[in-house]
């Protein structure tokens, strides 16, 4: 018999029943919630007349609809403020550990999990957000939910799933100067398209992934979703236990040891069987973005958007409606094209590293005038680790604002948004129309990449800053 | 919530033949800010429907009375990006009972089943010749058979399987939800969690 893979290990382990050859009651180690997608959930398991089934496994934080600025003061928007109060409610009602506005370990759902040490390998982990895949960094079955499904689990810890296929995406090699976890996720998306990995759950496996750390792995299974996977995750190795080790919610003692040791188990078998297995080399990857209106249609930066004739006629159509809202011509090259604002921040890149090389590459540089630039710490610790390093003294002499930890303009759903037609290059995930505001037009890359296009204001390589050996990263 | 029951389908279409048709796209995040599920078909498609001023754009297809129908036609990856069940809401709402496409991304697939929405996941060719059929006659009828997984292009006769799992099956036809079925199942999920977590 083949070996095992990651994936069929720790779903087996969490099978509670099986109703027929492909679906089965499915248990769940770890329910995160927020104000957005829990609600309606939450009234349907009142009018039922039940309470949550176990509520110990659910952790909530407010992040989705609040503002960014003074997040002391009463949220001014009358729905947002009723959401968020309806979050809080809720909770207390049913016992759920809350940790809402202005509590220090606020933050963006998949921010807080891992930094709190909650997220921990070989657990299974829903959220009704489609980036919940961020947590399969530390080697969970992790993925995003719908809200009928929230009520699942409130009400009962468990869901109904069918086993997802498998493939294994395997990055070998050595990343370029400049280039990052998030230029190998938006590449590998390129490659395959967005609906690339449709049906699956994808393994990140390769040379060029062991070598990053805990942050950049989640950047990377974060935008699973974004090839249509239905969640991503890396075999947990000593980066995974070193990151966890002595964060607030990580095992103690001999209970570290305990789990020291199932974690151990749970890499793929040497000889497991993936129903797709594909490899990409590192070298090929340099600093990406994207010019159109889904995660797939991304360059490398020195690029050109693809001539009509490099595509296939079926997909004229979708293409150039993306290229009108967009305002750009197929073929045309991405260098210097003006932009109009940047955003730092959101579950891919608002974290304390991603903080950290914006600020190391802006240092003693200033931000360019045409530039509006909006910098968000995707959480209360990463916000005050950054005031601890000084950080946030580099980017405000840089003239770059901060503001409070949130969703933010990732989604646009508070005050936060890209005003139309205006040109945003954004370090989160998705630039769908209208993501970060009706008409906005979003291009997704790096936090290096953005800070060398705050730099400049243009659509700019960030190698050609990158002389100075400290700034590698 | 119980679903409406689901066992055969004949009607209209209406096409939406644009690929990668996302859930922002379907619900703008704007409209999240409910706390119930109700009245979001007034915003289906809204940033294609309505101009910033709020005014029909005639050019969009739900604004052309030519189309009508319960099922909806799209391109490929119908469904992507946010997990939001708010895009499922209002094509519900909006009276809609099955969706076709060539595929389906993974939460909208659940989100519409969980709504007692049928995703038909077709050929690209099946698709294809859907949407010419639609243009040359748009009421042309199409029939979506769940018991037997089939359907049928009633144009031009030609038909074609889907896929769907034998549990959803189930619940689609006779109208049951997950939430019954698990919380029949209290004390053998106490038994797991006993021997297991
Ligand atoms: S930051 Fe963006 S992608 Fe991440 S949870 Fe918030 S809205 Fe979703």
């Amino acid at each position: 018999m083949a070996g095992k893979t990651i994936i069929d290990k720790i779903w087996d382990k969490h099978i509670v029943e099986s109703i027929d050859d492909s679906t089965g009651v499915f248990y769940i180690d770890r329910h995160f919630i927020h104000e957005v997608t829990s609600p309606q959930a939450f009234a349907g398991i009142k009018k039922r007349g039940i309470k949550v089934a176990r509520p110990e496994k659910t952790v909530a934080t407010a992040d989705h609809n609040i503002p960014t600025q003074n997040q002391h003061l009463t949220i001014h928007d009358e729905l947002s403020r009723l959401q968020v109060n309806t979050l809080s409610r809720n909770c207390e009602e049913n016992g759920i550990e809350l940790y809402g506005l202005n509590h220090p370990y606020n933050g963006i759902v998949h921010v807080i999990g891992p930094e709190l040490g909650i997220t921990q390998p070989g657990m299974t982990i829903v959220c009704g957000d489609s980036h919940t895949s961020t947590h399969g960094a530390f080697g969970t079955v992790a993925f995003g939910i719908g809200t009928s499904e929230v009520e699942m689990v409130l009400a009962s810890q468990c869901l109904i799933l069918s086993r997802p296929k498998k493939m294994r995406i395997n990055i070998d090699g050595t990343l370029g100067k400049g280039v990052n976890s998030k230029d190998i996720v938006l590449y590998v998306i390129s490659q395959i398209s967005a609906g690339g990995a449709t049906g699956y759950f994808v393994e990140f496996a390769g040379s060029a992934i062991r070598s990053l750390s805990m942050e950049a792995r989640m950047t990377i299974c974060n935008m699973s979703i974004e090839m249509g996977a239905r969640g991503g995750l890396i075999a947990p190795d000593e980066t995974t236990f070193n990151y966890i080790k002595g964060r607030e919610m990580a095992p103690k003692g001999e209970e570290w040891e305990k789990k020291l040791t199932y974690w151990r188990s749970l890499p793929s078998d040497p000889d497991a069987v993936f129903d797709r297995e594909l490899h990409f080399k590192a070298e090929d990857i340099e600093p990406m973005i994207t010019y159109g209106t889904n995660p797939g249609m991304g360059v490398g930066i020195t690029g050109k958007i693809p001539a009509l004739d490099e595509l296939n006629p079926s997909d004229h159509k979708s293409f150039l409606k993306s290229m009108e809202y967009m305002g750009y011509q197929p073929g045309e090259p991405l260098l210097g094209k003006k932009v109009d604002y940047i955003f730092v921040g959101s579950c891919t890149n608002g974290r304390i590293e991603d903080l950290r090389a914006f600020s190391a590459f802006i240092k003693g540089k200033k931000k360019a005038d045409n530039i509006t630039a909006w910098i968000v710490p995707g959480s209360k610790q990463v916000e005050a680790q950054a005031k601890k390093e000084g950080l946030i003294k580099i980017l405000e002499d840089a003239g770059f604002e901060m503001r409070q930890p949130g969703c933010s303009a990732c989604l646009a759903m508070n005050e936060d948004k890209i005003p139309t037609g205006k040109y945003a290059v954004s370090t989160s995930n998705r630039n769908f129309e209208g993501r970060q505001g009706p008409g906005a037009r979003t291009m997704l890359a790096s936090p290096i990449t953005a800070a060398a296009i705050a730099i400049t204001g243009e659509i700019t390589d960030p190698r050609i800053f990158l002389e100075e050996p400290e700034l590698v990263s | 919530m119980p679903v409406e029951k689901f066992e055969k389908l004949v009607s209209s279409c209406v096409p939406l033949a644009i690929d990668n048709v996302d859930t922002d796209q379907i619900t703008p995040a704007r409209f999240l800010k409910a706390t119930t599920r109700e009245g979001f078909g007034a915003k289906l498609f809204c940033d294609w429907r309505y101009d910033p001023a709020g005014k029909p754009r005639p050019e969009f297809v739900l604004n052309d009375p030519t189309y009508k129908g319960a099922i909806l036609v799209a391109g490929k990856n119908f469904g992507s990006g946010s997990s939001r069940e708010h895009a499922a809401w209002a094509l519900v709402d909006y009276g809609f009972k099955v969706v076709v496409s060539s595929f389906f991304a993974d939460i909208f697939k659940s989100n519409a089943l969980n709504n007692g929405l049928l995703p038909v996941q077709v050929s690209e060719e099946f698709v294809s010749q859907l949407f010419e059929t639609i243009e040359k006659n748009p009421e042309a009828k199409v029939k979506v058979d769940l018991e037997n997984q089939t359907i049928t292009n009633l144009e031009t006769g030609s038909s074609e399987e889907f896929e769907i799992g034998a549990y959803k099956k189930n619940c689609m036809l006779n109208g049951y939800d997950d939430i019954d079925y698990l919380l029949s199942k209290s004390k053998e999920i106490e038994q797991f969690e006993k021997e297991k977590v």
